[in-house]
């Protein structure tokens, strides 16, 4: 470990900070503006739109991430007298930092240079699921914090609710990736993005992936999951008194974590990086145009696709979110609790059966497995439906009296 | 191998660092005139009725309760998932017999009514 | 999933220093949280004190009159014709059903001739105007539980009404534009047209909101079975519209008390047997298919009347049209004797009850034989409804408070005046 060694990885340090966030500030444009789509308007295209000689205007609204940071940054800031003060200073800051620390253990691409190859991972661990695991467990004591200190009645069920959510998911979390684990035999990421060149996990573990997504989505404290947030309930939730740059943490916090899970997802189930034909396409550019050239399209393809395919779970998360209605707190629990956690045992016991039972054949196993999942997907929706009694609209009266 | 938790924690520090510089920018550059009604605990724009720090519903402390247990199991189950496939079918019963005593445990919770909100 | 309602028949009306009084010795200890007039969720500045043991509402005193700003008495001071404006501001999503519930008294005072185009006309821009404040319903309803965006599809629809609004008033909410004896313009040429083109759409888009909501398990998990109003309770309280149709009650002044030639109209009532939200959804649905199907009557038969007076040509009430004035010295000293003084209507009082989108509507005008009325009250289905709110929400959660406050559809300017 030279100092140049050191130094290079501080500047990955910060450039991996800087991706994050700016990840998070094109990511709240990318909503805004396709949340907009979907309600039939248009989303900020004012900020930084460039005119063009015929009058149009283009790339408008790409700047609207900076002029927000900049209005935080001059709003004031009001501490409110009867709060803990230093705590609830703190609190921002324990909602950031698992955010930011999660994106360690992730694989964003693959930079082959002739002997092995750079992972673009910052930081290679034997365990990272679990690292990956604990840091999501950590980003609660921010909420919890939040709400207690804020002396606010509503911070204060906000946060309580928002930690009772956070942990009650993390058990469905926990045991979705559990079954990933089972499939590749591997705790580290890069392994299981290995394990997946001739199959996706979405497919054998597609009871999985569905799991995860929705307690993803719990986790996060997003829509439909998003009561504790909810501003027609509580009033902004554990951070109805945060102003200024402390709620654009918390903001950032919950859209950092909300990218991780994606790409956490995309990571276990998606295949990482992978992309059909990568290799071939980067031969053929090795062959006509020479190593370096090939490795650097094979680097840039990987980590391409790897974006484009956090950009899909994303823009499924963003249109979940436009159409669904909240369910309520108690719904929520009973989701959980009774829902997921059963289904993800379920998950784990066909995984471990399957893969014991039926001979080493990826496909083979693969198929069966996304046919039992999908039958106990459904089996499980038929079984929870409450039942409702009835209800029926008559028409009375139906014509003109005379 | 060892190396890479050192890159997280230097990775941590950076990350603890961050959010410190907008903090203290911002708190370099917006403006502060605190007023009493500014300085008031929110609730609605009138006066707080009643004390803020009201008693805990133990509904909460029963799912953080179940949530230790069920943790504790997964804890378990990690490592029997990275070596279930060497330990062949008796390793398989085992682990049966670990999750079913815990599923029994879960629906026990379940139909006494732990597992409601209300 | 949700407990049933703890005192299924407490009608008591709790007030805010109900709940907020000190615990009495052996009395179990609550929280008390204020949704207080400024809050993103009620429908306006209603203050509702709630008495939470836990998450559970065990008491809701609603606190009004934050919105109270003098329109009765308003009104004592101005003529008859200038005290309509300020009707279009009580239940300000519905200004054409307040102003046609106040014209129709000082008609009956009066004793007045309407002009059949007027009363299609009415007819017309009332269903449209119930159209017009189920979509805000719709639309709030929908934010309150975060199905964001079927707040912006009814709004978009919305805005095609106001647009018509404009086209024949000049205004798009506070239109003012019944008068005491018939119109106060004549529809513009372009009015069957863009009528037509609104109603053409108007089902489809209906047949939308309804896929994305009736059959929705989220929504059906939200309203199902929350905030129950049986038919004795509604009854009890007075409660109209359609939280009354929602418990089973057919009971729609249209039909029941016919006004403006309703009874000439083929039209259902829609009712349900619940009584619960999501059959108060469905009611308003229903009837929003309803008006649009009144609303194609109408202007066929504004079609079959043909051009015609659009005000009564009585001059002692209705000014003479400008071009008179020129030549005729009579329609010169009637438009002045209106403009000064104001038309007398003979002593003695009118009760008038309207079918507003929020239930039955009333104006009760008492006269004393000068320009300007002696005492104007509204009876509004808003205050009336508000009533229920707490008999309706004891046993549900916090939550829930915020949906059924929501399918009440409790709009303050009305409760307040």
């Amino acid at each position: 470990m030279t100092w140049l060694d050191i130094v290079i990885l501080i500047v990955k340090c910060i450039v991996l900070t800087l991706a994050a966030t700016t990840m998070f500030a094109y990511f709240t444009l990318f909503e805004r503006r396709l949340l907009a789509r979907l309600q039939n308007r248009v989303g900020p295209n004012r900020a930084g739109a460039i005119p063009l000689p015929g009058g149009q205007r283009i790339l408008g609204g790409w700047l609207q991430p900076a002029a927000d940071a900049v209005k935080l940054f001059f709003k004031e800031d009001v501490v409110p007298v009867m709060a803990d003060k230093w705590v609830y200073i703190m609190a921002p800051g324990f909602a950031v930092i698992p955010a930011l620390i999660i994106w360690v253990a992730i694989p964003l691409g693959y930079w082959p240079d002739g002997a092995g190859g750079n992972l673009l991972q910052l930081a290679e661990i034997d365990v990272a699921i679990l690292y990956l695991l604990a840091v999501t467990s950590v980003g609660v004591y921010g909420i919890a914090i939040a709400g207690w200190a804020s002396n606010n009645k509503y911070s204060m069920l906000g946060g309580i609710r928002a930690t009772a959510q956070v942990i009650s998911y993390e058990l469905a979390l926990g045991l979705a990736v559990l079954g990933v684990v089972m499939q590749a035999q591997s705790f580290r990421t890069d392994t299981i993005v290995d394990a997946q060149t001739t199959l996706w996990y979405i497919v054998p573990q597609f009871l999985g992936f569905v799991i995860f997504l929705v307690a993803s989505t719990a986790e996060v404290v997003r829509a439909p999951f998003d009561l504790v947030e909810a501003e027609q309930e509580l009033v902004g939730g554990y951070n109805t008194e945060y102003g200024s740059m402390k709620f654009a943490l918390f903001f950032m916090s919950e859209y950092i974590k909300l990218i991780a899970m994606n790409a956490i997802a995309v990571t276990l189930f998606l295949g990482g990086w992978k992309v059909p034909g990568l290799q071939t396409l980067a031969d053929a550019v090795t062959a006509s145009f020479g190593a370096n050239i090939g490795n650097a399209v094979f680097g840039l393809t990987s980590l391409g696709a790897f974006l484009l395919k956090v950009t899909v779970l994303s823009f499924v998360s963003v249109w979940v979110r436009a159409t669904l209605p909240r369910v309520r707190y108690d719904q929520l629990m009973d989701l959980g609790w009774k829902v997921l956690l059963p289904l993800a045992l379920i998950n784990v016991a066909l995984t471990a059966i399957v893969n014991v039972i039926l001979p080493d054949n990826i496909w083979i196993s693969g198929i069966v497995l996304f046919v039992l999942g999908l039958a106990t997907l459904i089996g499980a929706t038929i079984l929870s439906r409450p039942k409702y009694t009835s209800s029926q609209v008559t028409m009375v009266k139906n014509n003109a009296r005379s | 191998m060892l190396a890479n938790y050192a890159f997280i924690g230097i990775f941590f520090i950076a990350a603890l660092i961050f959010p410190l510089i907008p903090l203290i920018a911002a708190w370099r550059l917006r403006p502060a005139r605190p007023t009493a009604t500014k300085l008031d605990t929110y609730e609605c724009g009138l006066e707080v009725i009643g004390e803020t720090r009201v008693q805990f519903r133990v509904q909460y402390y029963l799912y953080a309760l179940a949530f230790v247990i069920f943790d504790v199991e997964m804890v378990f189950l990690y490592p029997w998932a990275v070596a279930y496939n060497q330990l062949g079918l008796y390793g398989l019963l085992a682990m049966t017999v670990f999750i079913v005593i815990l599923v029994f445990g879960l629906a026990y919770e379940w139909k006494k009514g732990a597992l409601e909100w209300v | 999933m949700t407990s049933a309602p703890v005192a299924t028949r407490d009608l008591s009306i709790p007030s805010p220093g109900d709940i907020t009084r000190p615990a009495l010795a052996g009395e179990k200890e609550t929280m008390v949280l204020n949704m207080g007039p400024h809050h993103p969720s009620t429908h306006g500045v209603l203050r509702l004190v709630v008495e939470l043991d836990g998450e559970t509402v065990v008491n809701v005193a609603p606190d009004v009159g934050f919105l109270h700003t003098g329109i009765e008495k308003s009104m004592e001071s101005k003529t008859y014709q200038k005290s309509l404006v300020m009707t279009d501001r009580t239940d300000y999503l519905a200004p054409l059903s307040n102003n046609l519930c106040y014209v129709l008294a000082v008609e009956k005072l009066l004793n007045c001739e309407i002009p059949p185009r007027a009363t299609a006309a009415r007819v017309l821009l009332v269903e449209l105007q119930r159209i017009s404040s189920h979509l805000v319903w719709l639309g709030t309803h929908a934010l309150d539980l975060a199905a964001m965006s079927v707040f912006l599809y009814g709004f978009r629809e919305r805005e095609q009404i106001l647009d018509i609004f404009e086209l024949v008033s000049g205004a798009r909410m506070m239109t003012s534009y019944f008068r005491v004896g018939g119109l106060a313009y004549d529809l513009p040429a372009e009015f069957p047209a863009t009528v037509q083109a609104f109603l053409d759409i108007i089902d489809g888009r209906i047949d939308e909101y309804e896929d994305l909501l009736t059959h929705n398990p989220l929504w059906l998990e939200r309203t199902k079975g929350i905030g129950i109003l049986d038919a004795e309770a509604a009854v009890a309280f007075g409660v109209t519209g359609p939280g009354l149709r929602a418990a089973g009650i057919s009971w729609d002044l249209r039909k029941d008390m016919p006004y403006c030639d309703y009874d000439s109209y083929d039209f259902a009532v829609p009712i349900a047997q619940n009584g619960d939200t999501y059959d108060r959804y469905l009611v308003r649905m229903a009837e929003m298919r309803q008006s649009a199907r009144i609303c194609r009557q109408a202007l066929q038969r504004l079609h079959d009347l043909g051009p015609g007076p659009y005000v009564t040509t009585d001059r002692k009430i209705a000014p003479p049209p400008k071009s008179e004035i020129t030549h005729s010295m009579e329609s010169l000293i009637h438009h002045f004797k209106l403009w000064t003084e104001g038309f007398k209507p003979p002593r003695g009082d009118a009760f008038v009850a309207i079918e507003s989108p929020r239930g039955e509507l009333a104006t009760y005008i008492v006269s004393d034989g000068s320009p300007k009325p002696y005492r104007v009250h509204m009876r509004t289905p808003s205050f009336v409804n508000l009533q229920a709110l707490p008999y309706m929400a004891r046993g549900y959660l916090v939550a829930d408070l915020v949906a059924l406050t929501a399918s009440m559809d409790p709009v303050l300017g009305e409760v307040d005046r």
